[in-house]
């Protein structure tokens, strides 16, 4: 049985983070890292593109250059670190079971845990798309890793059903690398992607893009041959028979959604937000068993590394205090969503505390010249107007947590 | 008279940029503020992006090292500076922010690493 003060799994930029503001807060622990991978970084390893650490580092860097800026203040740092690890299980107690290249299996004691596992990807079987299986269909970010990372370019003409960021980003890479992207498909009537993405990897390369349609057929049995693409009535989000239209294709990539990795999580019996897919947490991203946080996108999808970062500080910090204080203890304030607020991060605030207190959410819906405002029982503790908001960009508000006195609601409301 | 429609990147608000040039005058219009204008003119005159892609890696652990132009370059020569990338082979080991292409497609800027790949 090995024995840590922390222990971090996930070696992606929320379990780099995390790791990094632990041992700062208490240098005398000792931090451990677990990655399954060969190397540390995450998913940023793949995503070779710039436009990463403008607000964390002021600056534009690419993934791997984002990931580079933590994994070298490991040197000298006296944080341990076990790649090709894979954690198996997580017990309440903080017992943590991997099975290791190097080390075998192995079981660790953990003062205190960061669960800092990332998301996978929602994959074609989630969808139910109705066709055979044949060759030729990918998640996009399975192709960025091929095309990135390895130099294999899965196909030559392309469909990319889902406009977020990494359908975005994909499209221009498989352009770049001499591919012909005939359209991406995006079942909404917006882009969950930036402004930016639409406009530099679509519109730059001519990429047509259009809204509420979907793909409703896959062609060909050993190689996909072509999908068939539909026109969706917005509001039943249904197809609209009449509408369907063949466009040939060799390579079908699939951009629709993350889901956050939490088999681990389940295993130790963390409640999960069935709206998020992460762990219920406290401020200090404190799950609700003791001395086990959670940050990153394992807890809830974010669209900037910026964010990871900020957060997993928090709960890098909060490991490292637990391990030396204990449990907080203190009356607690439930954080309640109202209109238009699908959901916010934390779920519960400790009441009373000191400092700032950040609360992150997403809304349901793209809303132009609404008002934030959070109440706390007929109190208003923060009123503030936003020209626009989109489900596809987290939001952050500020308050002084001196102010959380009970609970606390989110919500929208007319300007 | 020359009018190209466009869409502001520079902040959520995404304004729809009517940019025209008239003779050696451009007007925008569209935009709800003033980076807006700026960001219409310099899209019309002189688009520029930065360039990322991999680059082969000869006797390296891994076979690619992602790399990107060190500053932006014309839009008009992305084309080229990727086609330069694909023709090219780095040596292992690189290190991050290593030249490996200097003045890539005659554009005066250089492909640098964007992180380390080590030697076999
Ligand atoms: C394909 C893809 C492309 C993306 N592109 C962008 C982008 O362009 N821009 C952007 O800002 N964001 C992008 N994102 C979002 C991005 O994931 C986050 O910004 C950020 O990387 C999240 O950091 P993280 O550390 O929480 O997760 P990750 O980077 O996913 O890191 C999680 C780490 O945990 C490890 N791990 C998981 N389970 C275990 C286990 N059981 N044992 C040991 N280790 C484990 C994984 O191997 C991984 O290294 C992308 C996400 C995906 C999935
Ligand atoms: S014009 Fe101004 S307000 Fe409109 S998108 Fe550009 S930066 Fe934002």
């Amino acid at each position: 049985m090995m024995k840590y003060d922390v222990v971090v799994i996930g070696g992606g930029p929320a379990g780099l983070a995390a790791a990094i503001e632990a041992k700062k807060g208490a240098p005398e622990q000792r931090v451990l890292i677990l990655e399954r991978d060969q190397a540390l970084g995450g998913i940023l390893q793949q995503c070779i593109h710039n436009g990463f650490g403008l607000h964390y580092f002021k600056e534009e860097l690419t993934g791997p250059e984002y990931a580079e800026r933590f994994i070298e203040q490991l040197d000298g740092s006296g944080i341990e670190v076990f790649t090709d690890t894979m954690v198996l299980e997580l017990s309440k107690d903080r017992r943590v079971l991997a099975v290791s290249r190097e080390h075998g299996l192995i079981e660790i004691e953990a003062g205190a845990v960061v669960l800092a596992m990332g998301c996978r990807e929602r994959t074609r079987g989630a969808l139910n798309i109705p066709g055979a299986r044949p060759a030729g269909v990918f998640t996009a970010g399975c192709a960025q890793r091929l095309v990135n990372m390895e130099g294999y370019l899965p196909g030559r003409r392309v469909v990319v059903l889902g406009s977020g960021d990494i359908g975005l980003i994909m499209a221009r890479r498989m352009t770049w690398s001499g591919a012909t992207v005939a359209l991406v498909a995006e079942l909404m009537p917006y882009s969950s992607g930036l402004n930016r993405n639409i406009v530099q990897c679509l519109t730059d390369n001519n990429i047509p893009l259009k809204f509420n349609h979907t793909v409703t057929q896959i062609h060909g049995r050993e190689r996909l041959s072509g999908v068939t693409v539909a026109e969706v009535d917005p509001m039943t989000r249904k197809p609209i028979p009449g509408s369907e239209q063949m466009i040939e294709c060799d390579t079908l990539l699939l951009s629709v959604g993350l889901i956050p990795e939490n088999e681990l999580t389940q295993g130790a019996g963390i409640s999960i937000s069935p709206i998020t897919s992460g762990a219920l947490v406290d401020e200090r991203r404190e799950t609700d068993i003791e001395g086990i946080f959670a940050c990153g996108n394992v807890l809830h999808v974010h669209d900037l590394v910026d964010n990871v970062s900020e957060e997993a500080t928090i709960a890098g910090r909060a490991a490292a205090d637990y391990v030396k204080q204990g449990a907080l203890s203190g009356p607690i304030a439930q954080v309640r969503t109202g209109r238009g607020v699908r959901y916010a991060v934390p779920q519960r605030v400790h009441a009373g505390g000191e400092g700032k207190l950040d609360l992150y959410f997403r809304v349901d819906n793209a809303y132009r010249g609404m008002r934030v405002q959070l109440r706390s029982g007929d109190q208003l503790l923060l009123d503030r107007k936003k020209q626009i908001m989109t489900p596809g960009e987290m939001e952050k508000i500020t308050i002084d947590a001196s102010k959380v006195t009970g609970d606390l609601e989110l919500m929208l409301a007319e300007g | 008279m020359k009018s190209t429609e466009m869409t502001c990147i520079l902040c959520p608000m995404g304004c729809r940029l009517m940019v025209t040039q008239d003779g050696d005058k451009i007007r925008v219009e569209g935009n709800s503020c003033a980076r807006g204008q700026k960001y219409g003119v310099q899209e019309l005159t002189n688009p520029e992006r930065v360039v990322t892609s991999s680059i082969r890696v000869m006797g390296g652990q891994m076979p690619l090292c992602p790399v990107k132009t060190k500053g932006q370059v014309p839009k008009s020569s992305i084309d080229e500076v990727l086609h330069a990338i694909r023709a090219s082979k780095a040596i292992a080991p690189v290190k991050l922010g290593q030249v490996l292409l200097a003045n890539v497609a005659g554009t005066g800027v250089d492909i640098v690493a964007t992180a380390n790949r080590n030697a076999v």
